[in-house]
Order: C-alpha cells, then sequence, then structure tokens
C-alpha cells in the first residue's frame, strides 16, 4: 500500500489529498509543529494540534483558515483516519497518524523522547511504516539527565551572579526558550525579549502555565537586570541589544553545544547542550518502539542514521526534506525572527 | 583528576581571559605542587610519549561502543578530534576513579613499556571510570597536542599574577630546560635553572599603515625604505654565548631554529636584533604556510629542516655589548648593524635587510608596485632619526602594503574545519576554467564571516555529491573573489600556478559561474609589472 509519497511540495497522503508539513503553498496542510520550517505560510487550510493553534495565527497571520484537535482524537479526511499524538518536540507538537484501510504510517516531526516537565512526553505508535527525524542521528549525541544539565545550568547562572555578572542564555524564542523558562524557574528573576514574550503569550492562552517572566526591551532599566536571567533569541548574539547589558556572560542553548568545536566557534562563554530533539538513543528507542516495517529518515544525519538502521534490520530509506533549516537544527540562526 | 577537571570545566565555560586566569590563579593556590608542574609541562607541549596507539584506542571504543566502523569515522569527521571523539561514544562510566593528576600521569608514563594486553586493560579501566569531560582530558594526556583554551600566553600571565615574577623571565623559565622530578613548583617559578639575564627581550617596534600621501612625509633623504617581508617577526638575544630566538607573540621559538642559533653563534660581541624570519629556498621566499611547518613543534626533523630552511632577515639593532642602544638614532643603529654583519658576507642563513636608495618620491611607487616580484608585501618607511619605540607609535614607522591581486573563482570542494570550525564546512578548495573544464587554483580557509560559512555550509549540504566522510564535492555555483599576495608557476600544482597567502576577499553573489576567470587570464597575472 503506498499511502505517503515524498513530493517536490511536501510529504503528500495519497488518499487524503493532503500534505504533511508542506514547504510550499497548498490546499490542505496537516501540521506538526509551529516551527517555521514545518509550518509554512500560504496554505489554504491548516490543521495542527490544539496547543499549536495559537501559536500559528501568531508566526503565520491571525487571518488563516486553521483547525485543530486534541491528542488521541480522529478526523477523517478523504477517508484517511488523521490524529495526533505527542511528540515531546515542543509545546503543540505532535506526531501524525495516518490510517487507511488498516494501513498506518506515522509521521514524527520533531521529538524527543526525554519528559521536559513541560511539554506532553512523548509516546510511541505502532505503524507500518514511520517517518522519523534524524538531526542528532550521531552516536556521539547522548544528552544529560535533565537533573545534571539543571545543575550544569544553576552552578553557571550562581557562579555569574558571584561575579556580578548578569546571565544571558541565548535560545530560539518557540520551543528553547519556554524550556529554559522551566529549567531556571525558581533561580532568580527571569527576563525575555518581546519575541520571546509574544510566543509565551500565544502559548498562555491555549491554558498552559509557563514560569513567570518579565518583559525586557532597550527600554528596560538595565539595573533591574543586573545579576538575574535574561533570555534572547540566537539572532541576537554580538548584536547592540546584547552588549547593552552590563557585565554579561552568554551561554547557548542548543544540542550542536554537546561538541567542543561548536561551543568554541561561537564567541559566547558558555555553551550548555539543551535539545529539543532525540539523542542517538531517543531515535534508536523511537524507531524500534514503531515495530514499523519500514523506516524513512528526513533531515539531520539521515545518510547514516538510515544505513545504520539498515544495518542492524530495520529496512529504511532516507528522504530528502526541506526541515531543519532552523530553529534548533542549525547552530545559529540568521534570520527568520524579528529581532528587537 | 577532579580538581584538574574542574580547572578545565572553569576555563572552557567562559571566554574571558581574565576569568581563565583567575581559574588558573585559583587552581596554583590549591593544588599540589606535582600537579601543578604537570600543568606548566603539559600546557608547554612538554608532554611524555604516547604510549598507545591511536589506532589500538580506536579499535577498542569501537568494540565497547559497539558500533560498527564506518560509523565510528562518521563521527570522527562531525567531532574533529579524535579524544573528544571517544570520550563522546563510550557508553556511561560503571564506577568512580579518583587519582590525582600527577598520579594520572606516572600511570601513564608507567604503562608505555607494558605489554599490549596490560595497555588495554589500563585504558578500558581508565575509560569506564571516568565521566565524559574527565575521559577527553585522559585521552588528550595520552596523545595528540593539549590545547584547551589556554595559550602559553595566558599561562605565562597567570604564573606572573599568582607570583608577581615578570612575565618574559617566567616564559624563559617554563620553556628552559626542566625535569619534573628535580625541581619544585616556587624553584621553577624563580627560575633557578635559568639565567634570565640572558634571555630578556625588548618590546617590538610596531608600525602602522601609511595613512599619509609621500609628499607630507617631507624629505625622502630623512627616511630608510625597505621592503616588507611576511614571516614571523622575531627578536634574537645573544648574551654571554647564550642564544634566544623570541617570537613577536613573545614565545620562545629557539628550538624550533637550530640554524638559525648556529649562525648566530658565529657572529662575535653580545646583541639583541629585531628582524624577520623567512622560509627561504634558493633565494626564493616560500610561502607562509610553509614556514608555519617550523612553528608548533617539538622535535625539528632533518626532513622539515631540508624541506623548510629559514633564513633572518635583519632589520634593526637594539642591545649592543650590553648596552641598550634604543633610544639612539635609526641611522645610528643602522651603521652598527652593518658593523656587526660585515664581518660574515657569504653566511646564507643571516642577512641584512637591503635598504632601497632613491631620490624622490616619485620613483618609490613603481617599486612598491612590484614589490610582489621581490616575494615582498611591500615597503616600510622609517624616519632615519626615530628611536626604537615601544609598541606602535604613530609617525616614525611606516607600513606601505601593496594592493593584493584578485581572481574570481568557483568554489568545487569543501570540509569541515577542526577543533572548533568541525561542525561547519569551512575549507574550501577554488577553481577556474581550463578548456571545457576547471581546474583547482586555490584552497582557502578564511575570509568570511560566521554567518556566510553558515551559509555556504547550507548549499554544501544540499549539493553535496558524497555523503560520507569529510569532503564534499560539490556543484560549481558559488563564486567567490580570491585575494592573494603573489602568483608563481609551479611544477607541484596541477594549474601550474602557486598563489601567496590566497584568502576570501568576498562573496561574488552577483556574479554566475560562466564569468570567472580563466587559467590563462591568472597566469597573465604573473609578472606583469603594474
Amino acid at each position: 500500500m503506498k499511502l505517503v509519497k515524498f513530493t517536490k511540495k511536501g510529504i503528500y497522503c495519497i488518499p487524503g489529498k493532503f500534505y504533511l508539513d508542506p514547504w510550499f503553498p497548498v490546499d490542505y496542510a496537516v501540521i506538526s509543529h509551529g516551527h517555521a520550517d514545518h509550518a509554512k505560510w500560504g496554505m489554504k487550510h491548516y490543521l495542527c494540534h490544539d496547543d499549536s493553534k495559537a501559536i500559528l495565527k501568531h508566526r503565520i497571520g491571525s487571518d488563516i483558515t486553521i483547525e485543530s484537535l486534541p491528542y488521541n482524537r480522529q478526523k477523517v479526511i478523504n477517508g484517511v483516519q488523521v490524529s495526533f499524538f505527542p511528540a515531546g518536540h515542543i509545546i503543540g507538537s505532535a506526531q501524525v497518524r495516518l490510517e487507511y484501510k488498516g494501513y498506518v504510517v506515522v509521521f514524527s516531526g520533531d521529538y524527543k523522547v526525554k519528559n521536559d516537565l513541560l511539554t506532553t512526553p512523548f509516546e510511541p505508535i505502532k505503524c507500518h511504516e514511520f517517518i522519523t527525524e534524524s538531526t542528532f542521528g550521531l552516536p556521539i549525541y547522548n544528552w544529560l539527565e535533565e537533573e545534571q544539565l539543571q545543575q550544569q545550568m544553576h552552578d553557571w547562572v550562581l557562579n555569574n551572579q558571584s561575579k556580578n555578572r548578569t546571565s544571558v542564555f541565548l535560545g530560539y524564542s518557540l520551543g528553547k526558550a519556554q524550556r529554559i523558562m522551566k529549567l531556571m524557574e525558581g533561580l532568580s528573576d527571569i527576563y525575555v525579549h518581546s519575541a520571546i514574550h509574544n510566543i509565551n503569550q500565544a502559548v498562555n492562552t491555549s491554558g498552559i502555565s509557563l514560569p513567570k517572566t518579565k518583559l525586557w526591551t532597550v527600554n528596560s532599566n538595565k539595573k533591574d537586570i543586573q545579576n538575574k536571567i535574561v533570555i534572547v533569541p540566537p539572532a541576537l548574539l554580538g548584536s547592540n541589544m546584547i552588549k547593552r547589558i552590563p557585565n554579561a556572560a552568554t551561554a547557548i542553548c542548543s544540542g550542536w553545544m554537546q561538541i567542543r568545536g561548536n561551543r568554541r566557534w561561537q564567541s559566547v562563554d558558555a555553551g550548555f547542550a539543551v535539545s529539543d530533539h532525540a539523542d542517538w538513543n531517543g531515535l534508536l528507542t523511537a524507531v524500534k518502539a514503531t515495530e514499523a516495517e519500514k523506516v524513512y529518515v528526513t533531515h539531520g544525519s539521515q545518510a547514516a542514521f538510515s544505513k545504520y538502521l539498515n544495518e542492524i534490520g530495520i529496512y529504511s530509506e532516507e528522504v530528502k526534506t526541506e526541515y531543519g533549516t532552523d530553529e534548533d537544527e542549525t547552530v545559529v540562526k540568521t534570520k527568520t525572527e524579528p529581532v528587537s | 583528576m577532579k580538581h584538574f577537571s574542574k580547572l578545565i570545566s572553569d576555563i572552557e565555560i567562559t571566554n574571558k581571559t581574565n576569568d581563565k586566569i583567575a581559574a588558573l590563579v585559583s587552581y596554583f593556590s590549591s593544588a599540589i605542587d606535582k600537579d601543578k608542574l604537570w600543568l606548566i609541562a603539559i600546557f608547554t607541549g612538554k608532554r611524555p610519549r604516547r604510549p598507545v596507539k591511536t589506532s589500538l584506542m580506536k579499535q577498542w571504543c569501537i568494540e565497547i561502543s559497539n558500533i560498527p566502523e564506518w560509523l565510528f569515522l562518521e563521527s570522527y569527521s562531525t567531532v574533529g578530534d579524535l579524544g573528544e571523539t571517544i570520550a563522546l561514544l563510550l557508553p556511561k562510566p560503571t564506577h568512580k576513579i579518583d587519582k590525582s593528576f600527577s598520579k594520572w600521569m606516572e600511570d601513564i608514563i608507567a604503562v608505555r613499556t607494558k605489554s599490549d594486553e596490560e595497555k588495554m586493560q589500563f585504558i578500558k579501566n581508565a575509560w569506564s571510570g571516568l565521566d565524559t569531560q574527565e575521559r577527553l582530558i585522559f585521552n588528550k594526556l595520552i596523545g595528540g597536542s593539549f590545547r584547551i583554551g589556554v595559550s602559553k600566553k595566558t599561562l605565562v600571565n597567570a604564573l606572573a599574577k599568582y607570583s608577581n615574577i615578570e612575565a618574559n623571565q617566567l616564559m624563559h623559565s617554563i620553556i628552559g630546560n626542566w625535569n619534573i622530578n628535580e625541581i619544585s613548583f616556587s624553584q621553577l617559578l624563580r627560575g633557578e635553572h635559568i639565567n634570565y639575564d640572558n634571555s630578556k627581550p625588548y618590546p617590538f617596534c610596531l608600525a602602522y599603515a601609511l595613512e599619509k600621501e609621500l609628499d607630507e612625509l617631507g624629505d625622502i633623504n630623512d627616511w630608510q625604505i625597505e621592503y616588507k617581508w611576511d614571516g614571523i617577526r622575531g627578536q634574537i638575544v645573544k648574551r654571554n654565548s647564550e642564544i634566544f630566538i623570541w617570537s613577536r607573540g613573545e614565545e620562545l621559538v629557539t628550538t624550533q631554529f637550530p640554524e638559525l642559533v648556529t649562525a648566530v653563534s658565529k657572529l662575535e660581541g653580545d646583541f639583541v636584533i629585531d628582524g624577520e624570519i623567512l622560509a627561504l629556498k634558493e633565494n626564493s621566499i616560500l610561502l607562509f604556510n610553509d614556514l608555519q611547518k617550523r612553528l608548533n613543534r617539538k622535535n625539528i626533523t632533518k626532513k622539515v629542516l631540508e624541506e623548510v630552511p629559514i633564513g633572518f632577515y635583519a632589520y634593526d639593532l637594539i642591545e649592543w655589548n650590553n648596552k641598550d642602544v634604543r633610544e639612539q638614532a635609526l641611522s645610528y643603529r643602522r651603521d652598527l648593524l652593518e658593523q656587526l654583519f660585515s664581518a660574515q658576507k657569504d653566511n646564507k642563513v643571516l642577512s641584512i635587510s637591503e635598504t632601497i636608495k632613491v631620490n624622490t618620491w616619485k620613483e618609490l611607487s613603481p617599486l612598491r608596485d612590484n614589490a610582489r616580484l621581490k616575494d615582498s608585501e611591500g615597503l616600510m618607511l622609517k624616519q632615519k632619526n626615530s628611536p626604537y619605540h615601544t609598541g606602535r607609535k604613530k609617525g616614525d614607522w611606516w607600513k606601505w602594503k601593496v594592493d593584493p591581486l584578485t581572481i574570481d573563482a568557483v568554489l568545487i570542494y569543501a570540509q569541515k574545519g577542526s577543533g572548533r570550525r568541525s561542525a561547519h564546512y569551512t575549507d574550501y578548495t577554488f577553481a577556474v576554467k581550463k578548456d571545457d573544464g576547471l581546474v583547482t587554483v586555490a584552497k582557502a580557509y578564511s575570509g568570511l564571516t560566521n554567518e556566510e560559512i553558515l551559509e555556504v555550509s547550507r548549499f554544501v549540504k544540499k549539493n553535496a555529491i558524497e555523503k560520507f566522510g569529510p569532503v564534499r564535492t560539490v556543484k560549481p555555483e558559488l563564486v567567490f573573489e580570491i585575494a592573494f599576495e603573489g602568483i608563481a608557476l609551479s611544477k607541484r600544482h596541477k594549474s601550474g600556478v602557486a598563489l601567496r597567502f590566497p584568502r576570501i576577499s568576498r562573496w561574488r553573489k552577483d556574479k554566475p559561474v560562466e564569468e570567472i576567470d580563466t587559467i590563462e587570464s591568472v597566469k597573465q597575472l604573473i609578472y606583469s609589472p603594474n
């Protein structure tokens, strides 16, 4: 059975006549999550998870035609049963499950398997075909336990405070920023850049409660943030806005920071391997749990991960998509995010 | 190791030099003597010989982590560092080994003479008893270079802050001959094994780029004019039969240039001279890349000595028979320098930087334009009555560099960098047109901003032909302007030409690949006086 095919516009569901996270404008788009490389502008109709709805409206436009579903609720489109399951990637992120005449295909979108205490945790789903990401699909990527990671970041902030420094974290406004807020909750006042503040508000309208933050703008009093925590989008790295923070120590939060060379390449003080993607073992666990007879590997280390799956007896093909061009998947994003 | 590992963490988590120095000072204030000595030893390249082959370490890591070899290699090409790749691939530790840093070093030395079986036991046990960061440190102590965020200079500055001893003296002390078992930390710092009075250098006098019209400089006869050489600026100190060579980075590089030491030893008297170390072969100057083969090496092999012979062009004399003559006029110092060199006319290694004699400023311009024919990068203009200043001072010394040559070339291969550049395609090979195809003409590693590197990296990932390994062949599409200091015919290069110091001057997004240079147009740049 051929339920999906990979086209120039995106992943296409043949009987359902709709696309999954298409990168060109189409009539009907089922969206896994709100990151810009998955939720693009120009679709006539959007379908996403309830918690992504406000985010998509905020990012793409309030006038889009959009419908949403909770997790594990079916909607039938041209005979195809479509449902969302938690992907654990960011708030509102979903795996898309497609069932047609008893044949099941699951599109993972982006996912992480560990619980970040903020996002609905990832759930494995049995299927015939699984379309998985592979952003960190090499065995060198193994994340620390959440408590250890938190400890490292807390130690850094406390050490900065002892030197009278303000701790500035760089993280994407959707996903990473909220994750950092959660990790830092209760340690100190947290100030956020307006791009993050706006996303937080969109998330709040879905009824999700986030750690308390304060808006930080160019007009804010510098004294207020002294010794505190400030979270800004990575596009601000090296900008005057950061330079204006007196005694700042800066840190990038990204899975790429696992590698020393990546930490040193950026002109920041510290790098923490905080990722919203599955690590090597996470990917393997997730793939195995689906018991899929065919695994398509998309963006990231698709060549290596797919080759490895075949070697351990899981039939796999690599697929070229347009995903992975921003958010966590590049070390530093250079545009697409409105700055200050 | 815990203490040492903490120090490395503290150093790695900041890019502020003062924080690094503070972390080192705190380590010096609290660590045991032997650990401190080992720290100085490994940060200055005094490491023990590698006890275990890297191929064995790789093999053991593959066994333990249970991955295929190709996946190990793929991981290695992403990380760009073998010790780190292994540290990341190994499973979580099963127990905790707590040994001092110096004890680890002693064990590493001791294992060298053991059997492969015993070596394996030792390494595997260490790996399973250390966390990821400690493993990385351990792997680095075993072999490879130990370069972790601390330059020799930073180390010396931290020692200076800790001990209140002058930095240059400490540089001489730690680089001098000392044995870890025969000296205490404080003896080492006090320099009991050296005579600092013999090695003490002076701060270099530096020039600014010319920012005036030549006419504004006054009478040309008041100026000493020389070619500007692109090598390593160096100061040679000879006192009481001891010879020291300092680089501009205030590092002692004496052992890297043994033929220079021999040549200087033949000169009479005590002196300090300033000049340029150049790679010189059969009277032509080799590429700076060649000269770099002589640096950062503990041992200079015969092969390197033959491949990259060096020479020294003397610019100035700043101490003469133990008398500081920096305040004397340049013309006086030049006389002394000529006097010193007059005794040895046919020395192949040592020569005096020739002065250029012209009567008017007008005559000088073409000489600068054609400086390339001499493998020089321009001219130096020095006021004849100027003292030897400390550092950079405007007005007395000017450098007047020739504009670089440029060509437009297309990117055809890209490779990931190493170390900090390992995440991105940062090392590029460029080609120009030849007949119906392309021929590689230059490699360049610098000139793009980090953002441009990301953009090129994305293009490479999308358009690469190979999927595995470090090198990617890409569709010839991105055009760059390559700037370089000189060009010569070369039999070693497929294109038939060698470019001197090529780098990317800009990304020609406006230029289609059809409009890049041809190898003929590139060759026309050779020997064409402007």
